[in-house]
């Protein structure tokens, strides 16, 4: 069996690492928490760690570098700046990047996302202050683009999980916004009960994202950024509903079913794709 | 060269930073502000080429999408300007980030002296007076003790010169030295403690006179070069003898006397009658109880491979000056307490308490910080110290009143994980022997926080010092967890403490007793800027350290890992056998105390405690007949401040990182009413659970401390039983907050009475926890609840804060699949309550709301009767067959029916006749009597006959009906009592606060 190599960073404030580790290993990856400086070869270190021997990179939350000049800003620089080769290596080789919140913060500024052809790997799109103000923590309703090309979602229409940060509006220019709807780069979007677009409303909406916007990949699909957090609906009873669902379930007679959260079917995806992949 | 660096949203983007204010402005002061834009400003002291400037703007402090950017000034839309930076010293996380990045692009390193200081500027339009612009300025956007302002009208601006170039920079022009005291007589002493701020005890000064004047110890002294006792010496006496490290008010002879019955009784010690024996006992009959009451926080055992650590603490003085700041470094210091347990802990979760003033406070005292803005200062702190942690926050209590205008209460809590064994050994023992290096990680030591331990063990009044005032750095601190795990898993932590009150004086002083000794080196202790004096770094309290004994043969690698996570980590001495504490700089004695002396026979405190039984006090029961409208009643209850939703402070702390969350803060069909309790699943691979609940009740102490206690206790246990606890596993925490307890004839005329007070919540303490098996993981105190405030004509006036009692639960839930919510679920479900009403409307929520009455008959626990009915819930529970359940506390069964029914969106039909109770109860009994020991519960029809039989013989009533109608129904039998829809309900309980984000 082929191994499936993922690796979480870790590190100057970054967070949420030991779940997205546990996720991933669920959904079938061996997975690495490997601390950014592993990574670096520098003066003082010896990188002891190669982005070669993985196939999937996973940016995950947190606050690195504590967030204070704009979220993600400073870890993108100093990923920019030691570390621009390998990146660009391991996309060019067709591997995988998950960025989830803070890492989503960081990959826009990396501009890997949207990486529009003209104008490859420049910083189009932003992620700023929510409208109120505030961080939040909420459960939202996302809808999925069945027509964008984002390996993470396939097969996916409809997903709830929870957002957590006070940076997480995305913001472009009207250009942009509409290049990104246009090639189908925006993945997921905040919905109300119904399903239905969540028009900038909060909370549905819980930063004011220009068009909902709470996901988008770049145009192959295979770097993915998203606000909500997949890694912390792990099992069925992180879900705030699990005790009501579970009692009607119950009531129906349904008395066994999955403990699996739904946010592991992104890692799933993820390890499927470079399973299938020709030449792994 | 330096230059400023202005930064700022484009124009055409909301500001979401400035509305704030804006908003805050308008509620805080009705002022109009038309427009307010931040603009953000580093200001770069060292020499950067035009070049490396552009380039650190273009590349790293501007967002191209969002931001613009100049190193000229920006302002140019406002009628005023204000500044707002840091004072010298402040800890400026964003700052040394900035200098970190900087750094890294360019290649380049800081000198020591050089920085980078971040300040704000804000453009503000509207018609406002320079006074308004000053109030907006000195009561919303900074805080004096840590910040200085300036403000710009339009007309004074100089665009080409701007703000300036402003470098809060530290100077100490000033050559550390150590100085000899003369302690020539006790009053001689006395007076130069006075003069010093050193709050030496005077009933100690004889004792440290005679050991500095014994003969052997003078010549001892001799041999290193020293004679009379040093200032670093009586430093660092006075940090370990305080209130705040020592405990002498805990540890102290309570003379209890019943002014009533005459009775007299002696209680010698508080802490080891009341804590330390009932635990001691409770730990022999309960195996998971691994250990407690020596080290930074108990230690229970999770499963066969991970124990739990659990700490409470609280940070009232530094939150009541600053309360951003003071909230912040509480929560990042208590959770160095888990991370300096044992080996050290992993940190899970966080949870806060706060009691203050009423938020729409409008009397006549002034307190430092109108509680308004203090209650937003400490729950903006504790979301950046939680948030930036990584550690979920996902629990926490809010009370107001009045009496704590004196002084806010701000408690934080913290649980970590463990390994049960790290390279083979136990992982909660630990040691320090000779030969160990003695390692500082973290942060560097300044001014910051010294004497903070004694201004914490005194009343606060306009002249405390402000150095205390911190501000808490969580990336510093998160950076050294990751690093501390790494270099426990590895083996090479032999023992580990934080650095907290005290700072190196009490972290170093208590591990060298392991070993008998230490030489610490203060030469070689990271200072933030030079001019520290010795005494200073020994015990300044600067945040995010920790003090680490290392074997030499360790070292290598320990600062290789060091170093991968950016964080310094010096070795600053050795722990040895002498028998002596030893301090050098450069080379040379600065301090040499006998190891023994702070465990010599320093004289016990003493109290005088004098009760009157609350009946002897004049409290009787209001006189007041029915009310004829009980919907409008509910209604205003409901919107009680102490009652109502206060969901914009849960929603801004993170509660789900770390992947674990099992039961919420808020729950429910929209997510929107607190839970009983919370529950995490710490290991991710395991389905086992931590749950978690937290109580505070201090309006019962107007009646009877006694029973405040006991009450405060039965409702946490009641909290987690509710969402699948286990009273076998029942690890419980006391943080008192108590107003000053020492007799003073002018200063403090009812001292005895609140010793009194003290006393009895002990004895409850005790008894209850035995009663219920509830050993004390961790607790502490905090005395001094008091503040003098100005009034109206210029006068001063004591306020005291309620005697309080935060009583924190852990239990150990072995199955998190059996956990169970409070929301009624399904239309048709039975409902239920356990438990007895009573009389006993003393110290109610509904008395409180009738002219602020008090009343007499306050909730009395009956563990003997509670006990069993709690054994079989939680069998019921187990079993499945329960849909939900809820522990009635404050506002008795009208609020909490109505608070399950909101929950489920869901109404309910009630009849009261049916409640069980003692005796013949008015309406107004039933619905809010708050009596102990009740629950209401839901279960589907089909279950009645198999749940009816687990309470055989017990409190239990079948009340009513969960109905798919929106509407709350209280019959008594035939007669409706009460008929009102929930959403109106809902509706008002929202109200209050429901603006707030």
């Amino acid at each position: 069996m082929k191994h499936i190599k993922a690796l979480v960073l870790t590190g100057y404030g970054l967070n949420c690492d030991r779940e997205i580790d546990f996720s991933l290993k669920l959904a079938g990856a061996e997975s690495h928490r490997v601390h950014i400086n592993d990574l670096i070869i520098s003066n003082d270190f010896n990188a002891a760690v190669s982005l070669r021997d993985y196939q999937i990179l996973v940016f995950g939350g947190g606050f690195s570098w504590a967030d204070d000049h704009g979220a993600g800003v400073l870890m993108a620089a100093k990923l920019k700046h030691h570390l621009g080769p390998q990146i660009e290596e391991f996309i060019a080789s067709g591997k995988l990047i998950l960025a989830i919140c803070n890492g989503f913060q960081c990959l826009v500024n990396l501009g890997l996302v949207p990486a529009f052809e003209d104008d490859k790997h420049k910083r189009r799109i932003a992620l700023t202050y929510n409208d109120s103000g505030n961080f939040i923590d909420a459960w939202v309703r996302l809808a999925i683009n069945p027509a964008s090309p984002c390996i993470f979602t396939r097969g996916i229409n409809y997903m709830e999980l929870p957002v957590r940060h006070g940076e997480g509006k995305v913001y472009g220019s009207l250009d942009d916004i509409k290049q990104l709807n246009d090639n189908n780069q925006i993945v997921m979007q905040y919905v109300d009960e119904n399903g239905e677009r969540a028009n900038g409303i909060w909370p549905q909406n819980p930063n004011g994202s220009l068009l909902d916007i709470a996901g988008i990949c770049d145009s192959t699909g295979r770097i993915f950024g998203m606000m909500p957090h997949p890694e912390a609906f792990n099992h069925y009873t992180n879900h705030p509903d699990w005790t009501r669902i579970k009692e009607e379930k119950n009531r129906a007679g349904e008395k066994t079913f999955s403990r699996e959260g739904d946010g592991i079917k992104i890692f799933r995806n993820a390890v499927d794709y470079i399973k299938n992949r020709v030449g792994g | 060269m330096v230059s400023r660096l202005e930064i700022r949203l484009k124009r055409d983007l909301f500001d979401a930073d400035g509305a704030t204010v804006k908003r805050k402005a308008k509620e805080y002061f009705d002022f109009d502000v038309k427009d307010l834009r931040v603009i953000r400003i580093l200001t770069i002291d060292t020499d950067l080429t035009p070049d490396q400037c552009a380039f650190v703007r273009k590349n790293i402090f501007t967002n191209p999408v969002t931001e613009e950017s100049s190193f000229e000034s920006l302002a140019d839309y406002f009628d005023w300007l204000i500044w707002v930076g840091f004072r010298p010293g402040v800890r400026d996380t964003a700052g040394s980030t900035a200098v970190e990045a900087i750094e890294d692009f360019l290649g380049l390193k800081f000198k020591p002296d050089e920085a980078v200081y971040t300040s704000k500027l804000y453009e503000i339009t509207g018609s406002l007076t320079y006074e308004q612009v000053n109030r907006i300025a000195g009561d919303l956007l900074a805080n004096d003790l840590i910040q200085e302002w300036k403000i710009f009208s339009r007309d004074d601006w100089q665009p080409e010169k701007g703000i300036g170039f402003i470098i809060p920079k530290v100077i100490l022009a000033h050559d550390p030295q150590v100085r000899a005291i003369a302690i020539g007589s006790n009053e001689e002493l006395q007076q130069i403690s006075l003069d010093r701020n050193l709050a030496l005890q005077e009933r100690d000064i004889p004792v440290i006179r005679q050991y500095f004047l014994r003969k052997e110890i003078l010549s001892e002294r001799e041999n290193v070069g020293l004679n009379l006792p040093t200032d670093v010496e009586l430093e660092y006496i006075s940090q370990a003898r305080s209130d705040h490290c020592n405990h002498n008010t805990f540890r102290g002879m309570f003379k209890y006397h019943d002014l009533g019955t005459g009775e007299k009784t002696t209680v010698d010690n508080l802490f080891k009658e009341c804590i330390e024996a009932p635990t001691l006992k409770l730990k022999k009959e309960k195996d998971w109880v691994i250990s407690v009451l020596w080290d930074n926080a108990g230690v229970g055992r999770f499963d066969d491979d991970f124990s739990y650590v659990v700490t409470a603490e609280t940070h009232n003085s530094p939150s009541n000056m600053e309360a951003y700041g003071g909230s912040i470094t509480g929560i990042v210091g208590i959770y160095r307490d888990p991370m300096g347990t044992g080996k050290g802990a992993r940190l899970v979760l966080g949870m806060y308490g706060y009691c203050t003033g009423p938020r729409d406070y409008d009397g006549r005292l002034k307190p430092h910080m109108h509680p308004r803005r203090l209650l937003d200062g400490v729950i903006e702190g504790v979301r950046d110290g939680g948030n930036k942690s990584g550690i979920p926050t996902p629990f926490g209590s809010v009370i107001f009143d009045e009496s704590y205008l004196g002084k806010c209460l701000l408690f934080v809590t913290a649980l970590g994980i463990m390994p049960s064994l790290i390279d083979d050994k136990p992982s909660h023992k630990k040691t320090t022997s000779p030969g160990d290096l003695i390692i500082m990680s973290g942060g560097r030591v300044g001014k910051d926080g010294i004497h903070g331990v004694t201004a914490a063990s005194e009343t606060y009044t306009e002249n405390t010092p402000a150095g205390h005032v911190q501000i808490g750095d969580p990336y510093t601190q998160k950076k050294m967890h990751d690093f501390l795990l790494e270099v426990r898993d590895e083996g090479l932590i032999t023992f580990i403490t934080d650095n907290g009150g005290g700072g190196l004086s009490s972290s170093i002083g208590e591990s060298a007793l392991l070993s008998n000794g230490c030489r610490v080196d203060m030469d070689k202790i990271p200072l933030k800027y030079e001019g520290l004096d010795q005494w200073e770094i020994w015990i300044s309290e600067s945040q995010e350290r920790m003090t680490i004994a290392v074997k030499p043969e360790h070292l290598k690698r320990f600062m290789e890992l060091s170093a991968k996570h950016a964080v310094e980590s010096s070795v600053i001495g050795e722990y040895n056998d002498s028998g002596y504490l030893e301090l050098k700089y450069k080379q040379k004695t600065c301090a040499f105390i006998r190891m023994d002396f702070l465990e010599s026979d320093f004289p016990q405190w003493e109290f005088e405690a004098e009760w009157v039984a609350p009946h002897l006090r004049g409290l009787t029961e209001p006189v007041m007949s029915e009310p004829q409208d009980h919907a409008g009643l509910l209604i205003d209850m409901l919107a009680r401040p102490n009652i109502c939703a206060r969901n914009w402070i849960t929603r801004q702390y993170d509660h789900e990182v770390q992947g674990g969350s099992v039961i919420k803060p808020l729950i429910g069909k929209r997510r929107d009413v607190p839970s009983d309790a919370i529950v995490v699943r710490p290991i991710l691979e395991s389905e086992q659970g931590i749950a978690v609940s937290q109580t505070l009740n201090p309006v019962y102490s107007k009646i009877d401390t006694y029973h405040m206690t006991a009450i405060t206790i039965d409702e946490a246990i009641r909290k987690v039983i509710a969402v699948g606890g286990d009273l076998d596993h029942l690890g419980g925490l006391d943080n008192f907050c108590w107003p000053t307890v020492e007799y003073h004839p002018t200063k403090n005329p009812d001292g005895k009475y609140k010793a009194a007070q003290l006393v009895r919540a002990n004895w409850a303490l005790k008894e209850y926890c035995l009663a219920f098996g509830v050993p004390l993981l961790s607790g502490k105190d905090s005395m001094y609840i008091d503040g003098n405030l100005e009034g109206p004509y210029g006068e001063r006036h004591k306020v005291s804060g309620l005697p309080t009692l935060m009583f924190t639960l852990c239990s150990v839930i072995k199955d998190i699949n059996k956990c169970i919510t409070m929301d009624v679920k399904i239309p048709g479900d039975l409902v239920y309550i356990l438990g007895e009403t009573k009389n006993e409307l003393g110290g109610s929520e509904y008395y409180q709301m009738q002219n602020n009455s008090i009343g007499l008959n306050v909730p009395k626990v009956d563990v003997d009767t509670c006990l069993p009915q709690y054994q079989a819930l939680q069998k019921a529970i187990a079993s499945g067959m329960i849909a939900s359940c809820h522990a009635v506390s404050r506002g008795g069964l009208a609020v909490n029916l109505a608070t399950v029914s909101m929950a489920g969106e869901l109404g309910i039909t009630i009849n009261l006749a049916n409640v069980p109770a003692s005796s013949k109860l008015t309406i107004s009994q039933l619905l809010y009597s708050e009596s102990c020991g009740r629950f209401i519960i839901t279960v589907a029809p089909e279950h009645k006959e198999t749940f009816e039989g687990c309470f055989q013989g017990m409190s239990l009533g079948l009340v009513g009906k969960v109905v798919s109608t929106n509407c709350i129904i209280f019959n008594k039998d035939e007669t409706i009592i009460l008929k009102q829809n929930l959403f109106n309900l809902k509706q008002a309980w929202k109200e209050p606060f429901g603006d707030l984000i």
